[in-house]
């Protein structure tokens, strides 16, 4: 984006009032096209749209996002109906996504290439040109000091020339026959300006490298029992949230089974029951016909291989039962999956048997690792690890309404054609049970804890393009780091023959603030004195 | 020596730091009380730069060239005047005192990474964020003092310091422990060691594009005296170019600490390395609020004043990813560790 240089000078969009004269002269096509790109590409546009960049990222941070947290979006909608409608035709479920956000980023772009371009040409000629001219005056110059040697002043400029250079100017020695000077003249921080267009280019780097992500990219969340398998094919995952352009096919063929869970928590001190590790071990190959190996997942500790990048993003307790139905049959065996509530590990979960004759089954409750009750707050888990395991069930009979053809989630029990199981008393029938318990249901039928197994929920998911981000970032620092901390500067040194004595004078000009100027001047004139002084 | 022994260090030094905080808060408001009532010597800055000139043609020292604009240093020709000189006095008081506090405050850190076992990286919950963080401003001051002249600052400062380590003893107090599983990584190390040392950065921009405003407003208004504390803050110029110079050291550690270090870290902890969560989104706003204030010093009609009230929108959006997403949305966070 242009500094007040280019602004002030002949192409700054931005200097001129953006109100239009009061008779404003027709504008041809042409014209309009070029003022409206003048008013994109100014500083003050740029300068607003970040702005608005800012803004419009609010939203996103409170309220939840579609495509981030979607039981959180749900949860919302529920509470808030009338909000609902309006927020979804704002796009605000899914702001980065939005129109408005799109559009924002993009004319930000736009004004950014809009910027760009025509420095690299102004740049690209200024590399290439030489120093300016050395001024007539350089007494008028910021800092400038002058004084006299005795050798021929070819000598002086010649030494002034290796000096400027050592300290990395680019020199050009001046020797216009008008006047009856010789000079040097010499710049140096061309890197400024270049570190400047660096960053801004590498902004446009890593937006490639981030929109390469979001379009071929995908993201899966799978949520495996311990001991059981998963294959890389799209039915398998919880869920998934593909790249616009990506293809199923793009999965690469790997496949793993869950070994073992290990997780351990502080048992005392003020943060017992935080988990102090984690890890999962799984047997895993890259393609049907590999060779087996086997990985140890951790937080942090990815498994990374071609195309796929597996995490460990959670875990949690599936609980194993057996449920008989009313005519004896086992209608149910096997882990059932409930999900954490809080850090104490306090699980909801429901089973669902569809195969229960006469009638359907179906269980709502909690699993509390770690039993504990009190009169005030009822059943509670104590702490995180499965030390006293409990469950705590409704019961239901009736319809489960499985195969209304609408799709139900697994961790939610529709009650609508479903009966609650009560006592005599008419109050509900808790089942409580420990492992190894069983609670027969008053109408036949019952239900076993057989045991406590772990789930772990993964990740696996793959970002093409993240390199290139990456490396845009980086050249991005670097570039700022030039832009911020390389100090243009100009200085000229002249000598001319006077009085039988050469008269030098050197004199310094930055093109930046704060820079020790003075001090440079300083060492120059010594470096250029060489022999003893004589000042004026 | 236990982790107890090294928590209850670190709880008690915590203290101590800030009580010399305070005594040094104390000192720069002597410092300040008594310039109430001595003017400012005329000299401006020009002029005295140009005595300076002549009077040593021979290259101005190395360290401190050519900012003599701050004001409350008493030229060595002048005449002995005792007011000015206790002045003086009260504020060297000021700054030595903040070097004890700030030495005690960083064995507060250190005494608190090795309170757990096994030790680590003392910035792993909110209270020892702010710990840290608190220290990296008067380290940033510390550091910057001498080569900007920042001393009309220590005021500023050190008040900064008392208010918000007594926010985090009374508010944000954790006992030590071990970190979840989740900041077991080296990345914790690079990523907040980036953030604290970019928010010290932007507090101490902060603090100067504010003292900024307020003298340039009263210039405008001509309501400033020829002695106190307004008087004596160097000139608008000055401060503007500290805060520049500050905010510009800051801008890139933060770009790192919040879009290099973090997606990295982010990539290998939860998948992505670019979330939307809301800390991070937050983390965004502030790296663009002051990329706009860059910007904005470098436009006409934006510099001086509008850029000065972008860098306070900036600090702002980086107090409020602090202490608000923390508080009002780390639910929904997947930084909610570093929350209390």
């Amino acid at each position: 984006m242009r500094t007040t240089e280019q602004q002030t000078g002949a192409g700054g969009a931005s200097t001129t009032p953006p109100t239009p004269p009061p008779a404003p002269p027709t504008l041809s096509p042409l014209e309009l096209a070029r003022w409206a790109w003048r008013q994109l590409t100014s500083m003050r546009t740029a300068l607003v749209l970040l702005f608005l960049l800012a803004l419009a990222a609010i939203p996103g941070s409170i309220v939840p996002q579609e495509n981030i947290a979607s039981a959180d979006v749900a949860n919302f909608q529920a509470a808030h109906p009338t909000l609902t409608p309006i927020y979804e035709k704002l796009g605000l479920f899914s702001v980065y996504d939005s129109v408005w956000f799109s559009a924002i980023y993009l004319l930000l772009m736009i004004s950014l290439v809009g910027c760009i371009v025509p420095r690299l040409r102004v740049y690209w000629r200024g590399m290439r040109a030489r120093p300016p001219r050395t001024p007539r005056h350089l007494g008028r110059l910021p800092v400038s000091r002058s004084f006299t040697v005795e050798e021929q002043p070819a000598v002086v400029l010649e030494r002034a020339r290796a000096a400027l250079r050592k300290r990395r100017f680019r020199v050009s020695v001046d020797t216009s026959p008008s006047a009856a000077a010789d000079s040097v003249a010499a710049e140096r921080g061309y890197l400024r300006e270049a570190g400047n267009l660096l960053f801004h280019v590498s902004v446009l780097v890593v937006l490639v490298g981030f929109a390469i992500g979001q379009l071929f990219g995908y993201k899966g969340g799978v949520i495996t029992v311990v001991g059981q398998g998963f294959s890389n094919s799209l039915s398998q995952y919880d869920e998934f949230s593909p790249g616009s352009l990506f293809q199923p096919s793009n999965l690469p063929p790997l496949s793993f089974t869950v070994k073992n869970f290990h997780v351990h928590y502080l048992t005392s001190g003020p943060q017992a029951g935080q988990p102090t590790d984690f890890s999962a071990e799984l047997d895993y190959q890259s393609a049907p016909g590999e060779p087996v190996q086997k990985d140890r997942l951790m937080v942090n500790h990815p498994l990374q291989i071609d195309g796929a990048d597996v995490f460990l993003v959670g875990h949690g307790y599936a609980p194993r039962v057996t449920v008989r139905d009313g005519r004896g049959n086992i209608a149910y065996q096997g882990p059932v999956v409930f999900l954490p509530q809080d850090a104490s590990f306090e699980s909801f979960g429901v089973i669902k048997v569809p195969d229960a004759a006469p009638q359907q089954l179906g269980f709502e409750g909690l699993f509390l690792p770690t039993y504990g009750f009190t009169m005030a707050r009822g059943p509670f888990s104590r702490f995180p690890a499965a030390l006293k395991p409990v469950m705590t069930l409704l019961a239901y009979h009736g319809d489960l309404g499985m195969d209304s053809g609408r799709p139900q989630s697994v961790y939610d029990l529709d009650k609508s054609q479903m009966r609650l199981f009560k006592l005599p008393s008419g109050r509900p029938d808790r089942l409580d049970m420990a492992v190894g318990q069983t609670k027969q249901l008053p109408g036949g039928g019952s239900i076993r804890f057989d045991g406590v197994d772990h789930w772990v929920k993964l990740q696996i998911s793959n970002a093409p393009g993240k390199g290139i981000a990456l490396a845009g970032v980086l050249l991005g620092i670097l570039g700022l780091l030039g832009s911020l901390f390389v100090r243009p500067r100009r200085t000229w040194v002249r000598a001319r023959r006077e009085d039988g004595r050469t008269l030098v004078e050197v004199a310094g000009l930055d093109r930046s603030a704060g820079g020790d100027l003075e001090g440079e001047v300083d060492e120059l004139c010594r470096a250029v004195e060489d022999a003893a002084p004589a000042r004026t | 020596m236990t982790p107890a022994f090294f928590g209850s260090f670190s709880n008690h030094a915590i203290a101590f730091a800030s009580v010399v905080y305070a005594l040094a808060l104390l000192a720069h408001v002597a410092e300040w009380a008594m310039s109430r009532k001595v003017p400012v010597r005329a000299t401006s800055q020009a002029q005295r730069a140009a005595e300076q000139r002549a009077a040593q043609p021979v290259p101005v020292g190395s360290g401190a060239p050519a900012d003599p604009g701050a004001a409350p240093v008493v030229p060595p020709e002048a005449e002995p005047d005792d007011r000015e000189f206790s002045i003086d006095r009260f504020g060297r008081i000021g700054v030595a005192l903040t070097v004890v506090a700030c030495l005690i405050h960083l064995s507060a850190v250190v005494t608190r990474g090795l309170a757990s076992d096994p030790a680590r990286v003392p910035w792993g919950n909110m209270y020892e964020f702010t710990m840290a963080g608190t220290f990296g401003v008067t380290v940033m001051y510390l550091l910057l003092l001498r080569r900007y002249q920042l001393r009309w600052m220590g005021l500023m400062v050190t008040a900064f310091e008392v208010v918000v380590l007594m926010c985090a003893v009374l508010f944000l107090y954790e006992p030590a422990g071990p970190l979840v599983p989740a900041l077991h990584s080296y990345w914790l190390m690079i990523h907040v060691t980036a953030a604290i040392l970019a928010s010290g950065a932007f507090a101490v921009g902060a603090l100067a594009s504010a003292l900024y405003l307020v003298k340039d407003r009263a210039e405008r208004r001509g309501t400033v005296r020829s002695s106190g504390y307004l008087a004596r803050l160097p000139e608008t110029s000055i401060l503007d170019r500290a805060a520049y110079r500050v905010h510009a050291f800051g801008f890139p550690i933060w770009t790192f600490a919040a879009l290099v270090a973090g997606p990295i870290w982010a990539e290998y902890a939860w998948g992505s390395y670019w979330n939307w969560d809301p800390k991070e989104v937050w983390a965004f706003i502030t790296w663009v609020v002051y990329a706009a204030y860059l910007h904005a010093r470098a436009t006409a009609g934006w510099k001086g004043r509008t850029a000065a009230i972008i860098a306070l929108i900036g600090f702002a959006t980086l107090m409020f990813n602090f202490v608000g997403i923390n508080y009002f949305f780390g639910a929904g966070s997947m930084h909610s560790y570093a929350g209390g």
